[in-house]
């Protein structure tokens, strides 16, 4: 199936007289894994709340493939395709784990592969399926980032958006995370993931953008990135 | 036991099922769409007329009144919705309780206009049936069992449904919803018709036990909030559950001391509960 890519240009935007983005531009082309990276503050989450449609720009284009992402509502970006595991989970916490996969397949075509895609995510994460009766609020948080990745994995998605998926968690647990991210990139789904833990998500991703104070600063290839000294002084704790 | 109390405590519990429905009604619609909907026992006044209306005037079957009630006072709730309540959906609270009430005053004033202040009365009382020892009126059973196929149905359709899984799953987070596809607002149309809906059963299930007049929504009004509350506004099973306790003590109280009282000793126990759980009996 013929990919689209993610392109960003000029993107402005921020939250009453707040601009919190300016004049961003990002591409992401299929089957790439890009990363955006940055301090607290700098726009990593508002960028992507730009892509899946939760805050609208003030200036720029935001297309994934033909369709203006701007001109369409939140609510129909799942069904071309994009989905966004937000900052924080954002489960809901008193519905069990399959119930919160369930709200993830809500969209027409998701319903009607319902079954298949819980297998698919059942088989990527067993341990949502132990727990598939349980309330995902009593759960830790590494199996409930397994199961936000899960609800987003629902709707059959070309792109994955991630917001911070090492958040709060133990270190062992995130080096789960983002072993899992590499195999979601490895069947081909195209990601896009926002990070503090930079070391980390160096290790996962081709590409990625530096973001500071809401512009980008850098970009490059993960290598380049870290072997630069400005982000290896700023980021990885380096000399 | 006396079986004048075993009586009261089996009309209390029956009682509770018709309270069960707009309790049901107005928590679903003030979980998930965040709005009290304070003109809902006019809404139910509504129903009343239009079964009353449709069967001692225009002459139907009694069930299909009944039929023509439900897709009415739905629709009803639909208007409500989109003329009322969506334009002021990011207003403050007391804004949205007073427009609401509004309504209220003007639903009361409508019936007044075209019916008059007389009751009118449908004119159907079944027999009441011996059990064991005690007397059940035919009518109020019939009416809380239909309450509770009411309840069960909704239930089935909040659990096992992708509207009703997204109708919970909203009530806890509504800003989340459309990174799954979902629109806010089209489920908060969905849970004003179904709340519009459990008016429109709870007015067929009223009808055939007391008579309809504008005021009618005054005698269940009230309690009906207070319920709500109780049980923890926007928690359904909490709701449930204290409308059969209300139901109990109302219809207990009046076994002790008399009806009058018996809406007292309701009030004092609210407010003692309101003291001792403030975000009601069954709050998490």
């Amino acid at each position: 199936m013929e990919g689209q890519t993610l392109s960003l240009e000029g993107i402005r935007a921020g939250y009453g007289d707040f601009q919190a983005l300016f004049d961003v531009g990002l591409k992401v082309a299929p089957g790439e894994a890009v990363g955006v990276v940055g301090p607290n503050g700098a726009g990593k989450t508002t960028l992507l709340r730009v892509i899946s449609g939760m805050l609208k720009p003030k200036a720029g284009t935001a297309r994934f493939g033909a369709a203006d992402l701007a001109a369409l509502p939140a609510h129909a970006l799942p069904g071309i395709g994009i989905a966004h595991v937000p900052e924080n989970r954002r489960l809901f916490p008193h519905l069990s784990v399959e119930e919160n996969l369930k709200v993830g397949a809500y969209i027409p075509s998701a319903r009607k592969h319902f079954a298949e895609r819980l297998d698919y995510v059942f088989g990527m994460f067993p341990r949502l399926k132990e727990r598939r009766r349980q309330l995902a609020g009593t759960m830790s948080g590494g199996e409930q980032q397994m199961c936000a990745i899960g609800r987003a994995l629902m709707c059959s998605p070309r792109i994955l958006l991630l917001d911070e998926p090492s958040a709060g968690l133990a270190p062992l647990v995130v080096a789960q995370v983002f072993a899992l991210v590499q195999r979601i990139r490895a069947e081909g789904l195209t990601v896009l993931i926002v990070e503090q833990n930079v070391a980390q998500v160096l290790r996962v991703v081709d590409r990625a953008y530096v973001l500071e104070a809401g512009r980008v600063v850098a970009e490059g290839t993960s290598a380049q990135l870290a072997s630069d000294p400005m982000i290896r002084s700023a980021f990885l704790g380096g000399h | 036991m006396d079986p004048f109390l075993l009586e009261a405590i089996v009309n209390g519990i029956l009682l509770g099922g018709v309270f069960a429905l707009p309790v049901l009604g107005l928590n679903l619609v003030f979980g998930v769409v965040d709005v009290v909907w304070l003109c809902y026992a006019e809404l139910v006044m509504v129903g009343m007329y239009c079964v009353w209306f449709l069967y001692t005037q225009a002459g139907w079957p009694l069930i299909a009144a009944f039929a023509a009630c439900l897709p009415v006072v739905a629709g009803l709730g639909l208007l409500l919705h989109q003329l009322v309540v969506r334009p002021l959906l990011s207003s403050p609270p007391i804004t949205q309780v007073l427009a609401t009430g509004g309504v209220l005053f003007i639903l009361q004033g409508g019936a007044m206009l075209i019916f008059g202040t007389d009751f009118r009365s449908l004119g159907v009382e079944m027999p009441p049936m011996e059990v064991g020892e005690i007397f059940v009126s035919g009518t109020k059973l019939i009416a809380f069992v239909a309450a509770l196929v009411g309840a069960g149905l909704l239930w089935t359709f909040l659990k096992f449904t992708y509207v009703g899984t997204a109708i919970r799953a909203i009530a806890r987070d509504r800003e989340v919803m459309p990174l799954m596809g979902v629109d806010p607002r089209r489920i908060y149309l969905v849970a004003s018709a179904i709340g519009g809906t459990l008016a429109g059963l709870a007015a067929c299930l009223l009808v055939v036990q007391l008579d309809v007049h504008p005021f009618i929504g005054l005698s269940f009004g009230p309690i009906t909030f207070m319920i709500c509350v109780m049980g923890g506004l926007g928690n359904m099973l909490g709701g449930f559950l204290a409308a059969f306790l209300m139901g109990v003590i109302i219809s207990t109280g009046g076994f002790w001391w008399n009806t009058e009282m018996s809406y007292v000793v309701a009030f004092a126990c609210f407010i003692v509960v309101m003291f001792a759980r403030p975000r009601g009996l069954f709050a998490r």
